[in-house]
């Protein structure tokens, strides 16, 4: 006997019990704190900072530890909690030339001003399980010295001294904000690197990838790569004056393109460019590379086809909040539409049943 | 719940999309852009719905929300909830007395009278995008009403098929003008969508659209002279309240093949039943 549906509601609210059950797990396992997640997840903090666009690392923590762990879960906690927020203004451009670097690469010059710093780098561990982790292991401590004096100066500004990299015109024009505006078509590129820095790490990985495999290969070269801590200013109109209001860690990459020359170019370097919150250097070379791509038109290049090269294709489809949720939603009831395809179905079958049965005479 | 604004969102998104609403009723048919919010549930999930219920809620307002023209399934249950916490607006299951009804795939049927508003939940605002994927070449064909497209698509139906192959999200045009998408509504309930007295407002928070009907808009289902459109639905009275009008879910009772026809719109069939109407799984009165 049919019974109509009834009792969502409880369902819900058991399945909110449950899935606050298992996010504790086994009890008699000392529970995660925020500031250790903060501490000793870092880099997850970071990336779940970088796409959620907001700075704030014991938040960040607590979406994760809400979240079980799910980045992506994470990051919409992030994103729903931060629209709410109340805006008061906006910051001076940051100074990353006056950036505090922990970590600063260049794979285009083997020496150079302000000099290579490896800092906290997977790079060259050898990915080989570390069983005295699963051990209690004591605190390490690294050796350290006292940090260069003075700016660590980009690596490109070297070669723009030459002329053989294209300028990059100072440019007071306020940017558009993605989150204040719909997203149309076509998008400048302040716009485009707004979408990218928050774009899903994986979805921009790959498209990187597909440059490098030859789909709109751009020839890149790690220009520099920088991580370090910026002090970031705001105006205070009662003031007069802008004052630091913090700090922020970012990951910088620049690239620096082969570039043969085009109708309206003359040969010279290209640039990329990736600035990601936190310590993210994958997403902020990834995002280097696709920023290089999607600047096809205005360097007058061909467009191959490619992927990468499509601005609309990337940027309506790399945000994960909104893929994700979209992916998801066929997971809701669907009994509406699917009982009209089911009419539609029978409907063409017997059509076609009554044409074999017609043909089969004939 | 005091930590946010009268149903969620802050006044300034509010006023933001209530000119989408204004500029999309002025504009019938036309997709609005607006700059669609994270919502505190997923994309895809209604967050268009949801923003533009926020923005026409007022406290003095009779909430429904429906889903597969159910009260109780469990989406609907989830934003009617969310509403409840965080506007403590009143909520009803009945038709025709709530002011502002969120829907998901259904219009009511019972009709809907002027003073309400029925807001749709969309998940693909554009009619055209399986045919182009580029927002910025549909964009040009709705300004230039290139909508060859579309019709060159339904006579392919035709020809393959014998008859149009679209039984939801079927194609209108609006006041002559603009082809609309009139979300994931089986076509069965095509017939509702013009001359309602009722507003009809649809969100796409995914898709940053926002698009509108005001009352009595004239929409017409895209047909052809000699294949004329057709509302179809299953061919059976409710099993519960024995009507012969209402679009029909198919339920699966046993594991040999036996199924029940029941009214998706769970409002009209419990109105119905308890004005006496019973159909012949309930008791049979009514059994057509």
């Amino acid at each position: 006997m049919y019974v109509a549906v009834k009792g969502g509601e409880r369902a819900i609210e058991n399945a909110h019990a449950w899935i606050a059950e298992e996010r504790r797990g086994d009890t008699d396992i000392a529970e995660l704190s925020i500031a250790q997640i903060r501490e000793q997840l870092s880099l997850a903090v970071n990336r779940v900072m970088a796409e959620g666009s907001l700075y704030d690392p014991d938040l960040a923590a607590l979406a994760i530890k809400q979240a079980r762990g799910d980045l992506i879960e994470a990051i919409f906690l992030i994103r729903a909690y931060r629209t709410t927020l109340p805006r008061f203004g906006a910051s001076e451009p940051v100074d990353t030339g006056a950036m505090a670097c922990d970590r600063r690469i260049s794979a285009t010059f083997k020496d150079l001003p302000g000099g290579q710093v490896l800092g906290p780098t997977f790079d060259y561990t050898h990915r080989l399980l570390d069983f005295k982790l699963a051990a209690d292991g004591e605190a390490l401590e690294a050796p350290s010295r006292e940090a260069a004096p003075g700016d660590v100066p980009h690596v490109t500004d070297f070669l723009n001294r030459e002329g053989l990299i294209e300028e990059a015109p100072h440019d007071d024009t306020p940017p558009p904000d993605l989150t204040r505006e719909p997203l149309e078509i076509p998008a400048e590129r302040a716009l485009r690197l707004q979408a990218l820095t928050r774009a899903d790490e994986g979805f921009t990985l790959g498209l990187a990838y597909s440059t490098q495999r030859g789909y709109g290969r751009n020839h890149a070269f790690v220009g520099e790569l920088r991580i370090g801590s910026v002090p970031v200013e705001m105006d205070i109109p009662e003031l007069g004056f802008s004052v630091e209001i913090g700090e922020v860690t970012l990951t910088e990459c620049e690239t620096v393109n082969q570039f043969k020359g085009s109708k309206i170019e003359p040969p010279q370097f290209t640039r990329g460019y990736g600035l990601v919150f936190g310590q993210t250097e994958r997403k902020a070379i990834s995002m280097a590379l696709v920023d290089r791509a999607l600047r096809w038109e205005e360097l007058g290049e061909d467009n191959v086809g490619a992927p990468a090269q499509d601005a609309e294709f990337v940027l309506y489809h790399a945000d994960n909040i909104q893929a994700t949720g979209f992916l998801e939603h066929i997971k809701l009831p669907h009994y509406v539409d699917f009982q009209s395809e089911l009419e539609l179905v029978r409907k063409l079958r017997r059509k076609a049943g009554a044409q074999q049965v017609q043909e089969a005479a004939e | 719940m005091t930590e946010y604004n009268f149903a969620y969102l802050d006044e300034q998104t509010k006023r933001m999309i209530r000119r989408a609403i204004l500029k999309g009723l002025a504009i019938p048919g036309y997709q609005v852009p607006f700059a669609s919010r994270e919502m505190p549930m997923p994309y895809g999930w209604g967050t268009g719905g949801v923003q533009v219920s926020a923005a026409v809620l007022t406290p003095e307002d009779t909430f429904k929300v429906i889903d597969q023209g159910a009260d109780d399934t469990t989406n609907a249950v989830s934003i009617r909830s969310f509403f409840q916490r965080t506007a403590g607006v009143a909520t009803t299951t009945s038709t025709s007395d709530a002011t502002v009804i969120q829907t998901r795939h259904r219009i009511p049927e019972e009709p809907l009278h002027e003073g309400q508003i029925l807001v749709y939940q969309v998940p693909i605002p554009e009619p055209l995008r399986f045919l182009e994927p580029r927002e910025s070449e549909t964009r040009k064909m709705h300004s230039l009403e290139e909508y060859g497209l579309m019709h060159v698509k339904l006579y392919e139906d035709i020809s393959r098929h014998g008859h149009i192959a679209t039984s939801y999200a079927y194609p209108v045009k609006v006041e002559g003008r603009y082809v609309m998408d009139p979300s994931p509504i089986p076509k069965f309930d095509n017939p509702k969508l013009g001359d309602m007295a009722a507003i009809q407002l649809f969100g796409a928070g995914r898709e940053q659209r926002i698009y509108a009907l005001p009352p009595y808009t004239k929409v017409v289902s895209l047909d052809f002279e000699d294949h004329p459109f057709e509302a179809s639905k299953a061919d059976h009275p409710c099993g519960m309240c024995g009507a012969t009008d209402s679009y029909l879910d198919e339920v699966i009772i046993d594991d040999a093949g036996g199924r029940m026809f029941v009214c998706s719109d769970t409002d009209y069939c419990e109105a119905r039943q308890a004005a006496g109407h019973m159909g012949k799984d309930n008791g049979g009165k009514d059994a057509a």
